[in-house]
């Protein structure tokens, strides 16, 4: 444990008070480190991606040469979406908003001149993971360096976005089945890689409360669980590298309950429900983003103390790593003012505020205590009724509640509810419906991404495509297709040979659309 | 209405949408459902040229794939050459009297393939149809467009309607349904020509499967059934997978109709279905008008009884206009 | 009788997801007693205008959140146009810079909401846009 800590007035503090159970005890309700923040810091993640491959690889080396140790990529839609940039519906959307990936030349100059030995890469992407993680694992390979050392995250949570994000590609149950790929293929031969981060924070974004995004994203991940188990891995094989996203929204208390109680109902069901005993599978890591959808449009600059207040919450309901929003994001993509702005909230709460000295500072507050039960106790009736509805099963409830619609019905509620109250007057948004005065002044610059990285990168499609053996493709595209229709193959290493021989993208989507169809959504309104 | 740029009167715009024009008809529509004198001046210039059109009724409950199954179907058949047209109808809500059309997101193929669609708010009325339905059905059956598939709101029970205003009712279940529709299993019978168990792909088709035959059974020993036993079909409809059959079945009972006596007599039931909706509606208007010439709470010396058979009275007599 | 409701079409263009403003916006003006026609998600401007003609809408609505508008906002407004319905005005919402506005505008655009924009101010603009009055409350 680190040295003394002391107050501003020069008070010496210990790193936690209160009686046990004590952070790092189970059920780890107050923290998951009995050190907290006094061993480590929270990781400081911010995200990168723009534009083409190697737009964004110079911003990674930058961040690199500046001490980084973490990447972050976000992709672009239509990557997200599994289609190429050249596809129809991809027009106007290449490179913006992240980076765009056709091929595994494009990931080779992602990571150019980068050591994947020593690096830990964070992508955020669902439906088209298990490809992007095999075009991945090639650039590794071909780069000498074997995929076992490999160490990162895939977001690849297929669960929420059907509830949420709707970024699907194919129908719930195949789609699952990829997410099992994943993880069996990782806990065999990646193992230093997080297959899944159970991400909350989609849910919340689309409109649930607090209460619903913990329910429902600790049900997706009991979701997960099942789907391995039955795949035939045991539960403390994977379970440790199961990994959690959290929104941190703006009612502050709620919100740190809702951390506390997250990692609480994890630690009881892996154990009580799933029999894990390895300890690092009770154990729920978890990443935190301020709430997006809570930045105004008007009078941007309070955005500022949003976020600060916001990613307070985090760090005092223990995240594990903290991505902060930068105050502009209402309009469009961050400036890098902007985004250097949000960095530096976080700096100021880590150095500056002294919350960092006493592990889960709030423990025994009978108002945290009482929402950390509340909270609880409301999840828990929701895995009640997915459990009937399940008959036992809460993946089989899941699935039921998606094609019922159920969690998209119950989101639009309350985003529909709070909606209502806004316009009523009876939530105070600073600036939107009070204390008006003083919005002339709009967020000033904004972030465009010209339309030049558009045909750029088309090009560079163009260039693999006519370069590669396409004989090579097919064959590797049939062998897709042919473990696609299997359920039992594990498609993960036909899509690492379908990677190798430079199919996109979109070729593969394409392929296993065919076996597995296309989803429309249940319209919820 | 409100005004438009395109302001055509009827004549000009039923010449139109039968040359083709998919906004001359679509006016047309928004003019049936508006009601009033121009709503007459459609019926009257749409009746003598309908009744050539199959009229296919889509009835389930809420969720059980309807959409999903009619743009299949509405794809299948546009893509064979035919120009069919649907009418999906949704409750409007009673308290504001909006409401949220949804069935087109699972019709988009079929859009793509060249379909027409309507999507219509049942504004009020009961029965799991809009009151402008059999309007609607004749302006597109006046267009040319054959069949017209109407897809009825999905309620807690299956809405029986509809058989009423189609020539073959088709009514789709899914696994589980028995437990949802448990009170009004005996209605279903009586009006479906086609049952399809839908999520084939689901636990439990094939229980639903075997509890449809058997009720068919126990109907035909009771004497209860028509001539024809319904034929029990399934479909995975979010697949495409026997929405082939389910076609052909539709369309051999269309054959059949016509065939014998079936055809016609479904038409004077269509027919008469119509005018006592109308009836209704137009009883409804009158009494309406009756009701607000009367003192609240009545007159002292009358009870609600003889209050209501002197208005009665009055109305028969010819003494009000709705 | 009362009269027909306004019928709006509602539709999210562009590949990504953010469909809660949509659906906020069409209980709006559901409870403010008009007919949505919902089309949902990654719309291409074909399936809106077919539906726009079809539905005979009186205004149809577009959502946008991937910064594409200067690109697809026209594109909608000509595809309209050329299929002869250029009396149905466009209404765009989502991230829209303020400086965009004129230019989408010029483009023919007839009005942009932007986030944050209150119920009230959804259902003025849609009204407003129709020519009809604006709502009392
Ligand atoms: N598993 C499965 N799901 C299906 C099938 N057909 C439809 N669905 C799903 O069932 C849900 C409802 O489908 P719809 O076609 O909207 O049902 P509907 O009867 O028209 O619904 P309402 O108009 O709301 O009454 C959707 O989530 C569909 O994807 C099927 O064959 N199998
Ligand atoms: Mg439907």
């Amino acid at each position: 444990m680190n040295d003394e800590h002391r107050t501003l007035s020069g008070i010496p503090v210990d790193p936690v008070y209160g009686e046990a159970p004590l952070p790092g005890d189970f059920p780890y309700t107050r923290g998951i480190h009995p050190g907290m923040y006094r061993d480590r810091h929270w990781t400081m993640r911010m995200f990168a991606g723009f534009g083409t491959a190697t737009d964004t690889n110079g911003r990674f080396r930058e961040l690199l040469r500046s001490g980084g140790t973490g990447l972050s990529t976000a992709f672009d839609m239509p990557t997200l979406m599994g289609r190429d940039s050249d596809h129809p519906l991809s027009l106007g959307e290449v490179g913006r908003g992240g980076v765009a990936v056709d091929t595994v030349e494009d990931m080779a100059g992602l990571f150019a001149d980068i050591d994947l030995g020593a690096v830990t890469t964070s992508m955020t992407i669902n439906g088209p993971a298990p490809i992007l993680l095999a075009m991945y694992v090639v650039v590794a390979e071909e780069g000498g360096v074997e995929r076992a050392r490999l160490a990162g995250t895939l977001q690849n949570d297929i669960l929420k976005e059907y509830q949420a994000q709707k970024e699907y590609l194919f129908p719930p149950r195949p789609s699952v089945r990829l997410v099992t790929d994943t993880i069996r293929f990782t806990a065999a031969e990646m193992p230093h890689w997080n297959p899944v981060s159970v991400s909350g924070y989609h849910i919340r974004e689309a409109g649930s409360t607090a209460a619903q995004e913990l329910a429902f994203t600790l049900a997706n991940g009991f979701a997960y669980v099942e789907a391995a188990v039955a795949a035939g891995l045991a539960v403390d094989e994977f379970a440790p590298r199961l990994s959690f996203f959290f929104n941190s929204h703006s009612d502050f208390f709620e919100e740190v309950g809702k951390f506390r109680a997250a990692r609480r109902i994890w630690a009881r069901w892996l154990r009580d429900r799933y029999g894990a005993t390895d300890e690092r599978s009770l154990k729920l890591r978890f990443h935190t983003q301020t709430a997006g959808v809570s930045l105004t449009a008007q009078q941007p600059e309070v955005n500022i103390a949003r976020v600060a207040l916001q990613a307070l919450a985090g760090v005092l309901g223990g995240t594990q790593s903290l991505h902060t929003d930068a105050y502009d994001e209402a309009h469009a993509l961050p400036t890098e003012d902007a985004a250097r702005i949000a960095l530096r909230t976080q700096q100021v709460i880590a150095h500056e505020t002294g919350v960092t000295g006493v592990a889960d500072p709030l423990g025994g507050s009978t108002y945290v205590e009482w929402m950390t039960d509340e909270l609880e106790r409301r999840a828990e009736e929701v895995f009640s009724r997915l459990e009937d509805e399940g008959a036992g099963s809460i993946l089989e409830g899941v699935l039921a509640g998606i094609d019922s619609g159920w969690f998209m019905r119950e989101i639009a509620e309350s985003a529909y509810r709070f909606e209502r109250e806004v316009n009523a007057g009876e939530r105070i948004i600073v600036g939107v419906n009070a204390f008006t005065e003083g919005d002339e002044g709009r967020a000033g610059r904004l972030l465009r991404i010209d339309q030049d990285t558009e045909d750029l990168q088309r090009k560079r499609l163009d260039a693999v495509r006519r370069a590669r053996d396409d004989g090579a493709v097919r064959t590797a595209l049939e062998r897709v297709a042919a473990g696609a229709a299997q359920p039992d193959v594990n498609l993960l290493p036909a899509l690492v040979e379908a990677a190798r021989a430079r199919a996109s993208v979109g070729e593969v989507v394409d392929v296993l659309e065919g076996v597995f169809g296309t989803y429309v959504e249940t319209v919820v309104v | 209405m409100r005004p438009r740029a395109d302001d055509r009167a009827p004549a000009g715009l039923l010449a139109a949408a039968r040359g083709g024009e998919r906004r001359a008809a679509a006016r047309l529509l928004t003019i049936v459902e508006h009601g009033g004198p121009a709503a007459e001046e459609v019926a009257e210039a749409t009746h003598p040229l309908s009744g050539g059109a199959h009229v296919v009724g889509i009835t389930g409950a809420p969720g059980s794939g309807k959409s999903t199954l009619v743009g299949v179907l509405a794809t299948r058949l546009t893509e064979a050459g035919g120009r069919p047209a649907v009418v999906a109808v949704d409750p409007s809500s009673p308290l504001t009297g909006g409401a949220i059309l949804g069935d087109r997101v699972r019709m988009e193929a079929a859009t793509a393939a060249g379909a027409f669609i309507r999507s219509v708010a049942t504004r009020g009325h009961g029965g799991g149809l809009a009151l402008s339905v059999p309007g609607s059905v004749r302006v597109l059956d006046a267009c040319g467009f054959d069949p017209i598939v109407v897809e009825t709101v999905g309620v807690g029970q299956v809405e029986v309607d509809v058989a009423a205003a189609a020539d073959t009712t088709v009514v789709v279940v899914t696994p589980g349904w028995g437990d949802a529709v448990q009170a009004n299993k005996a209605g279903l019978l009586e009006v479906a020509d086609l049952f399809v168990v839908n999520k084939d792909d689901r636990p439990g088709a094939d229980d639903a499967r075997r509890d449809l035959e058997l009720m068919l059974d126990l109907s035909e020993v009771s004497g209860s059934a028509g001539d024809d036993r319904p034929a029990v079909l399934s479909t995975t409809a979010t697949a495409g997978d026997g929405v082939d059959r389910v076609l052909a079945a539709v369309e051999d009972h269309h054959r059949r109709l016509a065939a014998g006596r079936g055809l016609v007599e479904r038409r004077a039931r269509r027919y008469d279905a119509e005018v006592r909706a109308r009836l209704g509606h137009l009883l409804e208007d009158a009494v309406g008008h009756l009701l607000t010439g009367e003192p609240a709470g009545g007159r002292s010396s009358e009870t609600p009884v003889a209050a209501a058979r002197r208005l009665a009275g009055r109305l028969l007599a010819g003494g009000e206009h709705g | 009788m009362a009269g027909t409701p306004i019928r709006v079409v509602l539709a999210k263009l562009g590949l990504d997801g953010h469909d809660r403003g949509l659906k906020v916006v069409a209980r709006i003006l559901r409870d403010a007693g008009m007919e949505v026609v919902y089309l949902g998600l990654r719309q291409t401007t074909d399936t809106i205008v077919d539906a726009v003609e079809q539905e005979d809408a009186d205004v149809v609505g577009i959502s946008m959140h991937n910064a594409g508008h200067l690109t697809l906002a026209p594109l909608i407004v000509c595809a309209l146009a050329e299929a002869g319905l250029d009396d149905v005005p466009v209404v765009i919402g989502g991230i829209v810079p303020e400086e965009d506005r004129g230019e989408l505008a010029a483009a023919g655009v007839a009005a942009v909401l932007g986030p944050g924009a209150s119920a009230a101010e959804v259902v003025a603009s849609v009204r407003a846009v129709l020519g009809a009055d604006a709502p009392t409350s």
